[in-house]
């Protein structure tokens, strides 16, 4: 799985899911309502910055998406446009929620990657090679690998259309 | 390269010779496991994947354990749909009013667990299981969903933080103090992620509940799973309990560690958590010190609520009755806790004591129902978590400890050790 974009970048550690999607939205289910809220109270303009930059990759600090359980989170940042996260860690319930929801995400442990990459650097996420390209700055660093079945997940759109896909070729 | 037991049973559960930390596994299950509140979000999953059938009826336990007996009419009804699926799919494990216990004891009392399973349940105190040498861990619905319908889950193998305890306890000490005030020491993210392996001579010393209460906490620290290297008494416990075949997993002499954390025991006091995280641990007689008065006592829970607990509790009520200021609770794990704990003649010194014995039940521990608190109240608890509003009112205290400490408690009034009862403690509340 190969992922291109340019990215956004909060340089804030233990960004919380109130911040990702307000509780006062979460009356709603439908993804595409959720988007239109992202990330509101950490940036009321994310939306319109993101367009700005033409961004579709994430980029925070540590203990990203700490807070509730809410699957609500994940769904935000995948309809907001969000094709993936690269973050140096992830709090333990948003990555499960994010991989089932079908969010691409990524851990970064090279503090170089983040003090390198600016909002609106061209970035490439290679998902079997292990490794991220800040192409705008010309460096490349080492990304947690992927393997195939988590590609599968996101890819197909998350953990039930994995399973009824498994479940369709009989594994 | 030597491997822990928990990677030797996650690389065992993906047909792997070898794992190591941070890589992802698509693992099958032993067992998977959820409750009235879990399964009914699990089992709209299930049928999303549309396998029609659940991937074995033996591997599957759904335990209507918080709400029940039904406290009203929505968990009724979320009893009555996991009631209808367990029949329709013959679950064999399926545990409803009249044979149910709580979970995290009812599991492993019934040999539903083997050491070197992987077992997975829609529920964070899963990780009590690891007392058996099995991988256990809490996940969401929609992973049980999954699993229910393939027999899998994906995990990321964790690192393992080795803790390492010796010295002989003193009186009154347990289980429970020592996994109070390990995470005192590591805080409550201070195994993120991690697996928590619990060894060394305390340990090998220590009882099984006594075991089974330190895995069900490691979750407080933040621990993926607790786990502990089969031995003897592991063997003795399953023994007539499980009647299927198993594989005993234990760490390598050269397995790697993120860390090893020594625990000498031998000065360790009994624990209390204050308000309102488990890791404000104090020692006891800093705590009795303080004089403070309770208004609800709660023994019992997946936490404490074995036979070996309510011995020790009624041990100390003996003759001795509830301080009349005092309201106190006893949940008893399982159905066979209470039929022990009535042949031992337990129930009648507790009930004779002035406790309130209920059916076994979550009850007040997650703030259900059968002992919530009211403003400003406080209560000390043998249950796992003190966090606000976890009993009842926002405004309320809870107070985590030993079922010796809670006992004490019950008849002093306020916080206390077993050592500060007077022999015949004279109470005038009326029968
Ligand atoms: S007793 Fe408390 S901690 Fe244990 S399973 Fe029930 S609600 Fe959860």
């Amino acid at each position: 799985m190969i992922i291109e974009g340019k990215a956004i970048v909060y340089d804030r550690d233990n960004i919380n899911t109130d911040e990702i999607i307000p509780a006062r939205y979460l009356s709603t289910s439908d993804p595409d309502q959720l988007a239109i809220h992202c990330m509101e109270d950490l940036d009321k303009d994310f939306l319109e910055n993101k367009k700005a930059l033409a961004a579709d990759i994430l980029v925070t600090g540590s203990n990203m998406g700490c807070g509730s359980s809410r699957e609500h989170a994940p769904i935000a940042i995948k309809h907001a446009g969000i094709k993936a996260v690269v973050a140096p860690s992830y709090a333990r319930i948003f990555f499960r929620n994010a991989i089932n929801t079908g969010l691409a995400i990524f851990e970064c442990k090279d503090p170089g990657f983040f003090e390198c990459v600016k909002n609106g650097h061209a970035l490439r996420l290679d998902a079997d090679g292990g490794f991220i390209e800040d192409a705008s700055a010309g460096r490349r660093f080492e990304i947690q690998k992927m393997p195939p079945f988590l590609q599968e997940i996101i890819g197909i759109g998350g953990l039930v259309p994995f399973a009824r896909a498994l479940s369709k070729r009989g594994e | 390269m030597g491997m822990t037991i928990a990677e030797q049973i996650l690389a065992a559960k993906c047909g792997r010779t070898s794992i190591g930390p941070g890589e992802f596994v698509l693992a099958s299950v032993d067992v998977a496991l959820a409750n009235d509140i879990t399964a009914p979000l699990a089992i709209k999953t299930f049928e999303q994947v549309g396998t029609g059938k659940v991937f074995d009826e033996n591997k599957i336990a759904l335990v209507l354990d918080h709400f029940t007996p039904n406290k009203d009419i929505a968990s009724a009804n979320q009893s009555k749909f996991v009631r209808e699926f367990a029949r329709k799919h013959k679950i064999v494990h399926f545990w409803d009013t009249g044979t149910v216990g709580i979970e995290h004891c009812l599991l492993p009392e019934q040999g539903i667990v083997a050491p070197g399973d992987l077992v997975v349940g829609a529920d964070s105190h899963t990780c009590t299981y690891g007392a058996l040498g099995a991988f256990a861990t809490g996940m969401g619905s929609t992973d049980l969903g999954v699993a229910f319908a393939l027999g899998k889950a994906w995990l990321k193998v964790p690192e393992t933080i080795k803790f390492v305890y010796s010295g002989e306890l003193r009186p009154w000490v347990s289980g429970k103090d020592l996994i109070l005030h390990t995470i005192g020491e590591i805080g409550v993210e201070g195994a993120n992620y991690k697996a928590m392996e619990f060894t060394g001579p305390t340990i090998d010393a220590l009882d099984m509940a006594g075991r089974f209460t330190m895995c069900n906490m490691a979750i407080e620290a933040g621990g993926k799973a607790g786990i502990m290297n089969p031995d003897k008494k592991t063997e003795e416990y399953i023994k007539g309990r499980v009647s299927r075949e198993y594989k005993v997993y234990k760490s390598d002499p050269d397995a790697v560690y993120s860390d090893t954390i020594e625990v000498d025991c031998s000065h360790l006091e009994p624990q209390v958590s204050f308000p309102h995280l488990p890791s404000n641990a104090k020692p006891i007689s800093e705590v009795s010190a303080m004089r403070i008065p309770v208004d609800q006592v709660v023994i019992g829970s997946c936490t404490n609520g074995r036979i070996e607990d309510l011995r020790v509790a009624a041990g100390i009520m003996k003759g001795r009755k509830v301080h009349e200021g005092v309201r106190c609770v006893v949940l008893p794990g399982t159905q066979r806790v209470s039929l022990e704990a009535i042949k031992e003649g337990l129930f009648e010194t507790l009930v004779g004591a002035n406790c309130a014995v209920t059916t076994p039940t979550c009850g007040p521990c997650l703030g259900g129902h059968s002992g919530i608190l009211a403003k400003g109240e406080r209560a000390v608890s043998t249950t796992n978590r003190n966090f606000i509003g976890r009993m009842g009112d926002t405004s309320s205290e809870i107070y985590l400890a030993s079922p010796a400490i809670a006992a004490a408690t019950a008849v002093k009034g306020y916080i206390c050790s077993p050592d500060d009862l007077e022999t015949t403690t004279k109470v005038a509340r009326k029968q």
